[in-house]
């Protein structure tokens, strides 16, 4: 239907630009990570130092283990908090076109701005120490909120929770009505309506969404920087320091294309388990 | 009965369980507003004497603005260069076919799934390698270039809701692949582009992981928010993120606009029994 050079004109200048500025500094990634840094130069001498030191140094193997538990932490209490909600909202609820909106609106509030919220809260002189005092529950402040991986979790859940939300509502919205309706006329309770047909209709969104969560809070450095203190610190931070302050590019290139291997072999088994989900 | 009143338990339940979760979202947002007014500039409870200082402070802060407008160019320039590539890239996804699609298809989207660290880093290395300066520029592209993902996809979407017949019946009566694409595509799409834009302004301009390696010497926004708070509890920065919250909901109230004026009717649901 449409001419040659039609398809050429649109397909042409986005393949170029994703070339030049997405393939290109990819690539440049893996490149840097097989360089080495000496006397504050950046030397091109291939070799696996980089990745050696990352094996061999027990630091990066702790802190990207402490990473994927803050990340696991963070998916896990997502979906608790967002699946209860979807199914509310999409099955229960009759004004849920306003919910929905009430879901969204905190995700156009800044995340920085939520991440400092958060360190109000929970800071020694914050809203919450000051409250319970306040009310005679605790006499001094308890120093363990702010600065630790628990803030680190609580903010990013936050953050993550409405975005682990969209996809479940909208697998959800998705299931025909008519199954629901069978189910109930043939007695089961809703109970069993839930666990039978509407748990395993809306995996595949949870799946989307838990994906979503555990892949950006494991890449996040913003809110253990704010809030995390130095038990919070996450693989990220490691990376920031080693293209700032530390100077050494080619070691930060290997743990950031390690990261995205990981990322990218997770997504890889996600569409796989995606694949089968539908087809059963 | 028994099942009912345990079914009338576990509705209740439920309840309690979704009003906890939106008082989970909603604290942080109005612990940010009410403390934009509290007299003192530590967050202690209760809140002590109301007062405006913060918003007053706020507004002779010059170099606080002059991020917002670095912000505000920073964004446009980025809509502009998402929506110039995304636009094309949808078509060419939904009706060409030319090898390595599928590999394209995923490239284009990653950054959307990707932690922005990962982008902003390899970008850094291209722009050093290329020997540019760090400037809004830069930050202007790696923006740009990391959304094509959501112009696409929102632009994709568009095309599949469209009604193909017109561009086919613009075509067999004899218009030119430009004409049909100038007459009916374009107007036909007006609206996910719209979205699309306006989803990519609003994500550009709360943009901090990317923009954290490509900064020169002129600060976006985030990243003026993101020195301050470094430094401590700076109350004006409540204050600051109050208006942001509100002028958020005013574009929320906009994309609301655009959406129900496109007549997308709201899905006819039958509400379930209990």
């Amino acid at each position: 239907m449409y001419s040659r050079a039609y398809k050429t004109a649109v397909a042409a200048p986005p393949l170029a630009w994703v070339a030049v500025f997405l393939l290109a500094p990819y690539a440049f990634l893996f490149c840097y990570s097989f360089w080495t840094v000496s006397q504050q130069v950046i030397v091109h001498h291939w070799n696996l130092a980089n990745y050696r030191q990352l094996l061999d140094n027990a630091m990066y193997p702790t802190v990207l283990l402490r990473s994927m538990r803050i990340a696991g932490s963070v998916t896990l209490l997502s979906l608790l908090l967002s699946f209860p909600l979807a199914y509310y909202l999409s099955f229960r609820s009759r004004r849920k076109e306003l919910l929905y909106q009430l879901v969204i609106i905190p995700l156009w509030v800044s995340y920085l701005v939520r991440a400092y919220a958060w360190k109000t809260i929970l800071g020694s002189d914050g809203v919450l120490n000051t409250l319970l005092q306040y009310v005679g529950v605790i006499e001094h402040p308890a120093e363990f909120l702010l600065y630790s991986p628990f803030a680190v979790v609580l903010t990013l859940t936050h953050i993550y929770t409405p975005f682990t939300f969209l996809p479940i509502y909208a697998s959800m919205e998705h299931i025909p009505r008519n199954l629901v309706e069978a189910a109930q006329d043939l007695g089961a309770a809703p109970m069993r309506t839930f666990w039978t047909v509407i748990f395993p209709l809306s995996l595949p969104g949870a799946l989307a969404g838990a994906t979503f969560a555990f892949v950006l809070s494991l890449g996040d450095f913003l809110a253990p920087l704010l809030i995390g203190g130095p038990s919070g610190i996450m693989i990220s931070n490691v990376v920031v320091s080693l293209f700032g302050a530390a100077y050494n590019w080619p070691l930060g290139a290997a743990i950031s294309a390690s990261l995205l291997l990981l990322v990218l072999a997770l997504l890889f088994l996600v569409e796989r388990i995606e694949k089968k989900l539908s087809f059963s | 009965m028994n099942t009912t009143s345990s079914a009338h338990r576990r509705s209740r339940w439920l309840l309690i369980q979704t009003m906890a979760v939106f008082a989970f979202l909603y604290l942080p947002i109005l612990v940010l507003i009410v403390y934009s007014f509290n007299g003192e500039s530590v967050g202690g409870f209760p809140p002590r004497g109301w007062t405006l200082r913060w918003y007053r402070i706020l507004m002779d802060d010059d170099a606080l603005w002059s991020a917002v407008g670095n912000s505000l160019l920073v964004a446009l320039a980025a809509m502009l260069l998402a929506l110039a590539f995304g636009l094309p890239a949808a078509l060419a996804l939904d009706r060409a076919s030319f090898p390595g699609k599928a590999v394209f298809r995923r490239l284009v989207l990653l950054p959307l799934i990707l932690p922005g660290i990962i982008t902003g880093l390899s970008l850094l290395m291209l722009f050093v390698t290329a020997g540019m300066k760090l400037s809004l520029l830069t930050i202007a592209l790696g923006h740009g270039t990391a959304l094509i993902s959501v112009a696409t996809t929102e632009i994709f979407a568009g095309l599949q809701k469209m009604d193909r017949a017109q561009e086919e019946a613009s075509l067999d009566l004899g218009a030119t692949n430009w004409q049909t694409f100038w007459r009916i595509t374009i107007p036909n799409l007006r609206l996910a582009i719209i979205g699309a834009g306006l989803l990519i302004f609003t994500l550009s301009m709360d943009e901090i992981a990317v923009s954290f390696f490509l900064i020169g010497r002129d600060n976006t926004l985030p990243l003026e928010i993101w020195s301050r708070l470094r430094r401590g509890i700076t109350p004006e920065i409540n204050a600051v993120s109050t208006i942001i919250f509100l002028f958020s909901l005013v574009m929320i109230l906009v994309w609301y606009r655009v959406r129900t004026r496109r007549g997308e009717e709201l899905a006819e649901l039958v509400p379930l029994k209990p």
